[in-house]
Parts: structure tokens; C-alpha cells; sequence
């Protein structure tokens, strides 16, 4: 990949909501440039969307969210495609990852209650041909996600001036 | 008691930094965007500090060596040679201090003489004129300007060197002007020096802080000139580092061993727990091909392409920072010299930023700025300065 392209999914990885403008200033090219390489990102589905990270917790919502861990039979010529497929199908299901280690998919998902995302795991996931087990783990408190910490503030510790 | 009588006056007569002053205002006025801050404004990677933590529960909280752990400089050898060039034993030409600093301190003090002259460029950082004066000697200083990017020119060198000449300190990449120094230009240099007995001092803090194509090169590394050539580095701006104060000097033996005398005297050794902080610093960055560094760097490039731009548009003239993370435009077209300007700029716009002059006399009619702030503040700085202009 070229070091433009590189820059600009830094960039934007960082804040999606950095105009063109500042980052053909920050990369020295011109708006121009910038936008045709962000809309072919876009197009080669490299950029897929520009989401802001959350702090569900300091939302008044009825939310819960669990990471599930799914161990499956893997079918002939398909591997875990197709059964990976029938579990990401789900509204309910926010992602689905293929592990190396002790099972083979990870699951996360997000319901209002505990009984509506179990219920869900216990009827829809469990019941999947070639599914042998699942582990649901309920996320208790997040630390940290995609690099930010949740509670930790911004503040700058430096004096104002300095030489 | 008469205070006056009994201070020396050689010491007590150097003025307060300019920048004092701009310090005391600032901190007492809300919502001020500042780009005074001449430090980066990342927080030094947890992985060093867990290592200097680590170090403190393991027992590591006494003196060590005056010339430092041995491991830190062993590390410190490896990374000048391959990184910037020149090649020092660690056993005997690599002396960790208590930032590079300290380093200027020492070498200051280990050659100057009462009414010996120390060449420095004009603008530089604060602290070099008040170390020759401590040390009795006579700050001589060498112009340089936006029309040559700020270097040091083997012509203003020449002009500036008398039979008192004893050191030149060449703060380069340079704070404030972001000015740096390529190979090509430090050869220049040593063609002047090659004859005399000047020692070079040169001040590499921001060696890691370059934009352009031209990596940083030790003064040291250029052909004849390592036994003329003290180094100081240190751990501050390219690792953000700045409050461990850990930094180095390197040069000849027969040097190194002076500087040490004094240090061995008046500091004993660099804080412990700020050594293995920099041996973690130094063993990461090697496994990692520098990425913290790296990462930053890539962050202070693109603010101060966004000053750049920003002072630009607004009208002001300014030169390409090729180093270091200051931006230093001139603001001679308002007609306002630069603590005028920077005055009301601040009080009428709340943007701190600090008075070329702080820098010595040629920095009049420029500001330095820095560009080590987050996106959000140099784009509000930019905003407001860009209105405060309009007033004028």
C-alpha cells in the first residue's frame, strides 16, 4: 500500500470525522487527491464505515453484551464459511471472528437483557447444524476499546509554556 | 542583609527566560489554546515506564555508576552508531546525565575559560547563552535567517570565529526555527573548522525530529570531525520523555572524563529508575524499528504541515520546519515585534505562543509554535489567530 493511502487510514482510524481539506494540509496534497483516494478506499470496501465509539455505559439504556464462543465442525469444501455465515446473518450478531486456539468462532453480540441474549444463544446459535458447544461470557465493564480508554480523561499534563 | 552584595553578579545579572513571563499569564487565564509547550504532548510509552516501575519493586533504587549503567550505554552506543552515525565506546565516551541539559552544562563548563568565546547560532534554544556566561565565558552570536532556512552558513561561522573562540554549539535540528542541518551542510562546516582548535558542541536533542528526505546526521559522523565533536541526546523528544530527565553526552575520552568530573561532583548519576526506563526504550525501539517514534513523528509532521499552512493562508510568511516540532513564522508584516504580537494575541485571543526574542535577538519579528498539540487545539489556534489578524 502507499504511504498516502497508509496516512490517510491512520488518519481517519484516529477521527473519521477529519475534513478533506485538513488532510490534504497534513499530507502536503492537494483536496483533490485525497478524495478520489478516500472514495477508492470506499470502493475496494477497504474503508467500510465511519462509526463513533461509545461509551454504552454512560447511556441510559437496558443493554447487554456477550462474547460467545462457538466450537463447530468444520464442513467438507466449506470449511466454516457457511456455518459462520448462518451465525452472521443475525441483526443480533455485531461480529464474528475465526480463532485459532480452544474453539473456532467468536461471536459478539448485543441485546436489552441477559434472558433476551441467552434465550437467543439457546434457541438460534446452539441449534445450528454442526454447532457442538457455545460459551456465552457477558462483558461486565470495558476498560478499554479500540485503543481509547473509557474512563481515563484527556487532560493535558503539561505546563502551558515551556522552553 | 544586602542581597546584592552577596549574590554573584555574574550569575545573577543573566536575565529570567523569556519565556517566564508568558508562562505567568498564561496559567492564569481560562480557555487558552497554548503552543508555547515545547515538549510532545504524547505520554511516554507505558511499556518504559512499566520497565522503570518495574526496576523500582525489584530493589533498583540506589546510585549508579557516575558514567550510568553500562547496559543503557552499551544500548546508547549501538544507537548513535546506527541510527545518527558515530561510534563511541561505552565504556569510557558515553556519559548519561540528567537530561541533555545537563549535558550543555558540562560541556560548557569542561572548556571554557574566563573570556573565552562560545559561537552560537542566533536563534537557538534558551539555556545556551546563560551556561557560557555561568562558566565566565562570552556567548558570541552567529546569525542566521529564514532566507537560508535558518542554517548555519560557513560565512556567518568564519565571520563570527576570533583567536578567543574556543566551542560552537550547533543546535541543530533546531528549536525554535525548526532549521536543520544535512550532511552536504555539515561538511561545509567542518572545511571551516578542520584548522582551528574549536570543539563542536553539537545538540542533537531533536535528532529523531525530521520531515524531509534527509535523515539526521551527527556533526561526529562527518569525516575528521569526531575528535573535535561533544554530542548531547537524550531521551525527551523523541521518546517523550521529557520528565524522567535522562539524556547523554558523547565524545573523546579525554573529554568525556572532564565532563564526568564534574558530573561525578555535582550529580552523582542520572536518576536510576530514568535509566532502565531508557534501556526499555532503546531495547523496544530496536525490536520495533523505532514504531513510537515513528508514530509520533508521522503526528508531528502533520500538525506542522497544518501551521504551516495555517500561518500561510493568513498571510504571514514562514519557513518549512524541517525539524524538531516548532513552527517559527515571521509576523514582521503586522508591524508588530514579536512580544506585541504575542501579547495580543493572547490576551485578545487567547492563543499562547512565545516571543521569538525569547531566543535571542534574531528571533525578533518571528513566534515559535509549537506543533506538538492535539489536531482540535492547533486548528482552533489557527482560527483564532486568523481572526486576530484580521483586527490588525
Amino acid at each position: 500500500m502507499e504511504k498516502t493511502e497508509m496516512s490517510i487510514l491512520n488518519i481517519l482510524t484516529e477521527d473519521a470525522r477529519t475534513p478533506i481539506s485538513q488532510i490534504a494540509v497534513m499530507l502536503g496534497e492537494t483536496e483533490a487527491t485525497i478524495a478520489d483516494t478516500i472514495a477508492r478506499l470506499e470502493r475496494q470496501r477497504i474503508i467500510l464505515k465511519y462509526p463513533a465509539l461509545v461509551n454504552w455505559e454512560r447511556v441510559d439504556v437496558d443493554q447487554v453484551e456477550a462474547m460467545i464462543e462457538v466450537r463447530v465442525t468444520p464442513q467438507r469444501g466449506e470449511g466454516f464459511e457457511a456455518i459462520a455465515e448462518q451465525i452472521y446473518r443475525f441483526e443480533e450478531v455485531s461480529s464474528v471472528y475465526l480463532m485459532s486456539g480452544g474453539y473456532d468462532l467468536l461471536v459478539n453480540m448485543k441485546a436489552r437483557t441477559m434472558r433476551q441474549l441467552a434465550l437467543f444463544v439457546a434457541e438460534k446459535l446452539s441449534t445450528i447444524e454442526h454447532v457442538i458447544s457455545t460459551a456465552t461470557h457477558f462483558v461486565l465493564k470495558k476498560y478499554k476499546d479500540q485503543g481509547v480508554l473509557m474512563d481515563e480523561t484527556t487532560e493535558d499534563l503539561r505546563l502551558k509554556v515551556t522552553p | 542583609m544586602n542581597y546584592d552584595q552577596v549574590l554573584c553578579r555574574r550569575v545573577a545579572d543573566v536575565p529570567p527566560s523569556g519565556i517566564r513571563k508568558f508562562f505567568d499569564i498564561v496559567n492564569v487565564m481560562d480557555d487558552v489554546v497554548s503552543l508555547g509547550v515545547g515538549e510532545p504532548d504524547f505520554r511516554t510509552p507505558w511499556n518504559y515506564t512499566d520497565a522503570a516501575i518495574y526496576s523500582l519493586r525489584s530493589g533498583h533504587t540506589h546510585y549508579t555508576s557516575n558514567w550510568g549503567l553500562l547496559e543503557l550505554r552499551q544500548w546508547i552506543a549501538r544507537y548513535q552508531a546506527e541510527r545518527f552515525g558515530p561510534e563511541y565506546n561505552p565504556e569510557n565516551e558515553i556519559l548519561v546525565t540528567v537530561g541533555a541539559s545537563e549535558g550543555i552544562d558540562l560541556a560548557i563548563r569542561a572548556l571554557v575559560e574566563p573570556g573565552d568565546e562560545v559561537l552560537v547560532p542566533d536563534p537557538s534554544y534558551v539555556s545556551y547563552m546563560p551556561c557560557i556566561t555561568f562558566a565566565g565565558g562570552k556567548c558570541v552570536p552567529v546569525p542566521t535567517d529564514m532566507e537560508h532556512a535558518f542554517k548555519l552558513t560557513p560565512e556567518a561561522l568564519r565571520a563570527a570565529i576570533t583567536p578567543k573562540t574556543k566551542a560552537l554549539i550547533l543546535p541543530y535540528p533546531n528549536n525554535p526555527t525548526g532549521g536543520i542541518m544535512t550532511r552536504a551542510d555539515y561538511e561545509a562546516i567542518a572545511q571551516v573548522l578542520k584548522d582551528t582548535n574549536i570543539v563542536v558542541i553539537h545538540d542533537e536533542i531533536y535528532a529523531e525530529l525530521t520531515y524531509g528526505e534527509e535523515k539526521h546526521v551527527s556533526f561526529a559522523a562527518i569525516p575528521g570531525m569526531w575528535e573535535r565533536t561533544i554530542t548531547l541526546n537524550g531521551f525527551s523528544k523523541a521518546f517523550a520523555m521529557t520528565g524522567w530527565r535522562l539524556g547523554y553526552a558523547a565524545g573523546p575520552k579525554e573529554l568525556m572524563k572532564v565532563l564526568c568530573r564534574i558530573h561525578q561532583y555535582t550529580m552523582l548519576c542520572a536518576p536510576i529508575a530514568s535509566q532502565y526506563a531508557g534501556v526499555e526504550a532503546l531495547r523496544v525501539g530496536f525490536d520495533t524499528d523505532f514504531a513510537d517514534v515513528q508514530r509520533m513523528v508521522a503526528a508531528y509532521d502533520r500538525r506542522r504541515r497544518m501551521l504551516v499552512s495555517g500561518f500561510r493562508e493568513a498571510g504571514l510568511s514562514c519557513h518549512e520546519p524541517l525539524g524538531a516540532f516548532y513552527v517559527f513564522p515571521s509576523v514582521k508584516s503586522t508591524g508588530l515585534g514579536s512580544e506585541e504580537f504575542c501579547e495580543k494575541l493572547l490576551y485578545g485571543h487567547r492563543v499562547a505562543a512565545v516571543p521569538g526574542t525569547a531566543f535571542g535577538a534574531l528571533g525578533e519579528g518571528h513566534i515559535r509554535c509549537s506543533a506538538a498539540s492535539s489536531n482540535e487545539n492547533i486548528q482552533k489556534a489557527i482560527d483564532r489567530i486568523k481572526e486576530f489578524l484580521d483586527t490588525l
